[in-house]
């Protein structure tokens, strides 16, 4: 019994005055990595696997469309509709709104304009085309298709 | 009265500070979505011109990869039937490194090469004369999809950046994160590419299986 009491007298208590620090460096992290979503995405996103990712350098070029089926169906209904800004676009429209954005951008880097596609990946080639079609036709030649890192197997 | 002051804790209470930073913490872990500005880089053709239609471009079929990609998501690759796209990335650099009849030009470059690279050179007549006139074609249908297009797309890319990347004896990921900042960079990276253009070519879908 003597033994039990012996151990009884060693402190249970973990110090815990360094916890504030740690939630703090935490908080810190993710108060500097975090980009407070500024739009609504309407569609639905499941990002698409590549291996041959490449960055961007320069940021401010990237302008983003966002491809895929409507997360409403009951107002947009099925088929795969394209969102630029906080608004579900028809596809003649994206031309006017690549030169809104590229009108964004300063002069010397508007030949730059880099169009970030988000497109789901079960939309079908069909649209994605007819995307294309039009960014050739705004000369926004310049694509990123957005995807995320797959890791190999081999 | 002096000693009731004294056995007052001046210390402040922080015991609380840990749940005022956990709030604050899982409130920025909700909200935050680390940017992912990571993508596959494609440079579209130029706009059509009615007026001025493009030059058309003689090439010999010998000089074109096809790869077609139908709406159920099968391969025919240079007219042979495949399922699944694993392994192309070889073919393609087989084929733009096949050197069949290499002008001047081309023998120069082949000399160039490092040893790793020569050895894929099989010259063979039936494949690409140089890595100068190869082109990798894909054709996909409106009905094919776009998982499988990246896929495919991805495998190409990856076959050119091999090429790039063994030239300057850099691994494909670190060939692949130049970005051309500082001179060192992009000398790298015309080294890498000098003689071998990414010819990517992306036709026009067929309507099948889409709309």
């Amino acid at each position: 019994m003597g033994k039990f009491g012996k151990k009884n007298k060693v402190s249970e208590n973990i110090p815990t005055s360094a916890l504030p620090d740690i939630i703090f460096m935490l908080l810190f992290f993710f108060m500097v990595t975090t980009v407070l979503r500024d739009q609504e995405i309407l569609v639905e996103q499941k990002i698409p696997q590549a291996t041959q990712l490449q960055k961007l350098q320069k940021k401010t070029l990237i302008s983003y469309i966002f491809i895929g089926k409507p997360k409403n169906t009951a107002l947009y209904g099925t088929e795969p509709r394209v969102q630029a800004n906080d608004a579900l676009l028809n596809t003649p429209d994206i031309v006017q709104w690549v030169n809104q954005e590229r009108d964004l951008l300063p002069e010397a880097d508007r030949g730059l304009i880099t169009i970030s596609m988000k497109a789901d990946r079960d939309v079908k080639m069909g649209p994605i085309s007819d995307v294309q079609t039009e960014l050739r036709e705004a000369d926004a030649r310049r694509i990123l298709y957005a995807s995320t890192g797959k890791v190999n197997n081999d | 009265m002096a000693r009731k002051k004294n056995r007052m804790s001046t210390e402040v209470n922080a015991g609380s500070m840990a749940d005022i930073a956990f709030l604050l913490l899982i409130f920025f872990l909700v909200t935050t979505t680390i940017a992912s500005d990571k993508g596959i880089l494609n440079i579209l053709p130029p706009k059509l011109d009615p007026n001025n239609p493009p030059p058309k471009i003689d090439l010999n079929e010998r000089n074109i990869f096809t790869i077609l990609l139908n709406a159920n998501d099968q391969l025919l690759v240079e007219g042979e039937f495949r399922d699944d796209p694993e392994g192309l990335d070889e073919d393609i650099k087989a084929f733009i490194l096949n050197f069949g009849a290499p002008d001047e030009e081309a023998a120069a470059l082949y000399n160039t090469l490092p040893a790793s690279l020569k050895a894929l050179s099989a010259k063979l007549p039936e494949s690409s004369d140089d890595p100068g006139e190869a082109v990798v074609s894909i054709k996909t249908d409106r009905g094919t999809s776009y998982d499988k297009y990246l896929e495919v797309f991805d495998l190409t890319k990856k076959a050119y950046f091999d090429i790039y990347a063994e030239r300057v004896n850099l691994s494909t990921d670190e060939y692949r994160a130049l970005t051309g900042k500082n001179d060192a960079e992009v000398s790298l990276q015309d080294r890498g590419k000098e003689g071998i253009p990414m010819a990517i070519s992306i036709a026009e879908p067929n309507k099948i299986g889409g709309n």
